[in-house]
């Protein structure tokens, strides 16, 4: 049973990473208004719930929890590498203006805050917003979350980020080539973007499709398009275009026997791009 | 009396409603050898701690407060050189350069009693390359490690001491465990630890069952001055009542760990001092000449217990309040240690990288990485202790032969001694070579 549910763990990372069911795809057409995210005090209780939920590490996000460690670690060195910092502090990211797109309840936006970094989060769920910002509130943290989505930010001429990071939302979004641009504008001269995402496979469709959707059922049947599943090529040549220099793809696998999650070659379901955008002279 | 009182309740909401609450990353409750140890090695790696204890401090490193020894297993060792406490600690730490098994029974007024013909020698000179005798580990008393741990504990910077000190209640609140204690003050911490010991209450409160069952053994410890060097060789007798362990101390002293059936322990208990002394050399023999007690003698049942669980909720337990093993191989405060020197690994990792360090997916990598292996350390000595305490005929040929076997091997030998140094297995960072 175990192995089981082990070798299906990337699959529910995907789910947990914040395509539940609420999770809206983001289609160019949907204008998001921009509005401070507030909490009504008689929703506080609600929110705090579903906070409880994402956070929970034995409930329905643990193989995210499990994950975690090993993407964050990931994250924060190619971040360290490309500032300068180092990454045995703990303060590594202190200073570094980070933008989260699709922070979902806030899993990675929190670490990174704590990092030092400061943080906008955007989600196209106002939900998550909330849940996010009810969980931060508790945590002390101060993170900029806004219920808003990366097109609304190039529109409103947001001041571009040290980092961009599209982790698990570009297998969602209706038009990869217009979002991966503009994800690409808010990145300052000499910033990075990271990105995570399902490859275009015959191995990532059996897994990330057929075996979540409709043999576990973990996910609504319909939950991933996988006509939206996206080749590292496919991903690289709108981010290229945009004037970033992007590394080949990092192969992001998992191991049942061991449970452990790993940052490797293969790239055949889950992979991770790094780009930079070189710096002005 | 009902169980809550309403005075109670009123107390609890005062003590939370709170005069003060101080904040810090750790809050460790119990400032013994495990907690204190556990303050320094996470404040090492940047933590601030508050390490709270029942008992004022000073208390502790009077002689009469812990007559008992400790091993300190090699692997152990590099931990507290690394802390910086090993310099302090040295002088009083007795090295162990060999380890003789045997397996006897004592004189009595049938059998001239003595050793059975299988012994198993460990020699030291076989774990480094240019054959010089080198400590397995070392026997410390208790009092000193108490004292050079808290000496260093009240002169860390991120170490706050809140002695003497009971703490009265917990609460999560967000991301702290708020814990109040008698005096009216609270500390609000990411993560709590639970040092307080075999009975451990915090564990208890907490939820966390154990597993457990006494032995019918009892341990009497006693420190005795030889007349004859003992040339720092650890002896481990097997005898029927349980194993009768001889521990070098500096200064020709050993420490001597006695088990016998309960019974017999209460009995011998009893006796004045010449006539226990009668008994012991009885077991003893006459290889280290004449003996005579120094300091106290003190008695304790042997139990077993290991906690089902080793956290919970932004709580985790080190130590005896997560696990106590039958002394036969001198192995109960060596898995401390590891506990301390693995949550170390996990809570920094977890730091590293922005992790809230009391979440349950940071505290479930301590408790994989340590439950399941003193799990099976424990129940491997609990078999040792059943296979040797008896006196049946086949056994004693089944014990006779391995010991033999085991010495005939020398890569069984140094599988042996590098088990018995805590330096096997997947090594925290402060416990690597």
């Amino acid at each position: 049973m175990r192995l089981t549910y082990g070798a299906f763990a990337p699959l529910a990372s995907f789910w947990a990473a914040g395509f539940d069911a609420a999770r809206p795809v983001i289609t160019k057409n949907e204008t998001f208004i921009p509005v401070t995210t507030s909490i009504d005090p008689s929703e506080v209780e609600k929110f705090s719930k579903i906070a409880a939920e994402w956070w929970d590490p034995k409930g329905k996000f643990r193989p995210l929890h499990k994950f975690n460690p090993v993407r964050l670690a990931f994250i924060r060195d190619r971040i360290c590498e490309q500032f300068g910092r180092e990454s045995h502090q703990r303060n590594s990211l202190a200073g570094l203006r980070i933008l989260d797109v699709g922070c979902g309840g806030g899993l990675v936006s929190e670490p990174m805050a704590r990092m030092g970094a400061a943080m906008t989060s955007i989600d196209a769920s106002e939900r998550n917003i909330k849940t996010a910002l009810t969980h931060a509130k508790q945590s002390g943290l101060e993170i900029d979350y806004r219920h808003s989505t990366i097109e609304d930010l190039v529109a409103q001429k947001e001041p571009p980020f040290d980092v961009v990071l599209n982790l698990e939302v570009v297998e969602h979004v209706a038009n990869v080539e217009q979002f991966l641009e503009d994800s690409a504008v808010l990145v300052r001269p000499g910033g990075l973007m990271i990105l995570a995402t399902i490859n275009k496979t015959v191995k990532a469709l059996l897994t990330a499709k057929i075996t979540a959707e409709y043999i576990l059922r973990w996910l609504p049947p319909g939950t991933h398009d996988p006509s939206k599943f996206v080749t590292p090529d496919t991903a690289s040549a709108p981010m290229k275009r945009a004037g970033l220099d992007v590394d080949p793809p990092y192969g992001v696998s998992y191991n049942p026997l061991s449970d452990q999650w790993r940052i490797g070659s293969d790239a055949s379901v889950n992979y991770m791009l790094v780009a930079r955008r070189p710096a002005a002279n | 009396m009902p169980l809550t009182s309403p005075s109670t309740f009123a107390l609890r909401a005062l003590t939370f409603r709170d005069m003060k609450t101080r904040t810090t990353d750790i809050l460790i409750i119990g400032g013994g050898p495990a907690g204190s140890l556990a303050a320094l090695a996470l404040a090492d790696a940047g933590f601030s701690c508050v390490l709270a204890e029942k008992f004022p401090l000073k208390v502790q490193r009077e002689a009469s407060f812990d007559g008992r020894t400790t091993a300190l297993a090699y692997a152990g060792q590099r931990l507290l050189d690394r802390l910086g406490l090993w310099e302090a600690l040295e002088p009083e730490a007795g090295p162990i350069h060999d380890i003789i098994v045997t397996d006897g029974r004592p004189k009595d007024r049938f059998r001239q009693g003595g050793v059975a013909p299988g012994f198993l020698h460990f020699d030291s000179r076989l774990l480094n390359d240019d054959n010089d005798p080198q400590a397995m580990g070392w026997i410390v008393e208790n009092r000193h490690m108490r004292a050079v741990f808290l000496e260093a504990v009240e002169t860390h910077a991120l170490i706050q001491v809140k002695a003497p000190s009971n703490w009265q209640d917990t609460k999560i609140d967000g991301a702290r465990n708020l814990v109040c204690f008698e005096d009216g003050q609270s500390i609000a911490a990411s993560l709590v630890i639970a040092a307080d010991g075999r009975p451990s209450p915090l564990r208890d409160h907490a939820g966390l069952r154990t597993t457990k069952w006494s032995y019918d053994q009892s341990g009497i410890v006693c420190t005795v001055k030889c007349e004859k060097d003992h040339q720092n060789i650890a002896q481990e007798y097997f005898l029927p009542g349980g194993p009768f362990a001889v521990l070098p101390l500096p200064r020709q002293r050993a420490n001597l760990v006695w088990t016998e059936r309960t019974p017999q322990a209460k009995a011998l208990m009893t006796l004045p001092k010449p006539a226990l002394m009668e008994f012991l050399q009885d077991r003893f023999g006459d290889y280290l000449g004449k003996l005579s007690f120094e300091g106290p003698i003190w008695s304790y049942p042997l139990s077993f217990h290991i906690a089902e669980k080793f956290y919970s909720d932004r709580l985790a337990l080190i130590g005896d309040a997560a696990h106590g093993v039958h002394p036969i191989a001198g192995q109960g405060f060596n898995l401390g240690i590891k506990d301390i020197a693995a949550l170390r690994d996990v809570l920094s990792d977890a730091a590293l990288t922005g992790l809230d360090i009391g979440h349950g997916a940071v505290l479930e990598r301590y408790q994989s990485w340590r439950n399941f292996d003193t799990a099976a350390l424990a129940f491997g000595m609990d078999g040792l202790c059943r296979l040797f305490s008896n006196d049946l005929a086949p056994l004693r040929l089944i014990r006779s032969t391995g010991l033999g076997l085991v010495n005939k091997s020398p890569a069984l030998r140094k599988f042996f001694m590098r088990l018995a140094g805590n330096d096997i297995g997947d090594l925290p960072s402060l416990m690597r070579a």
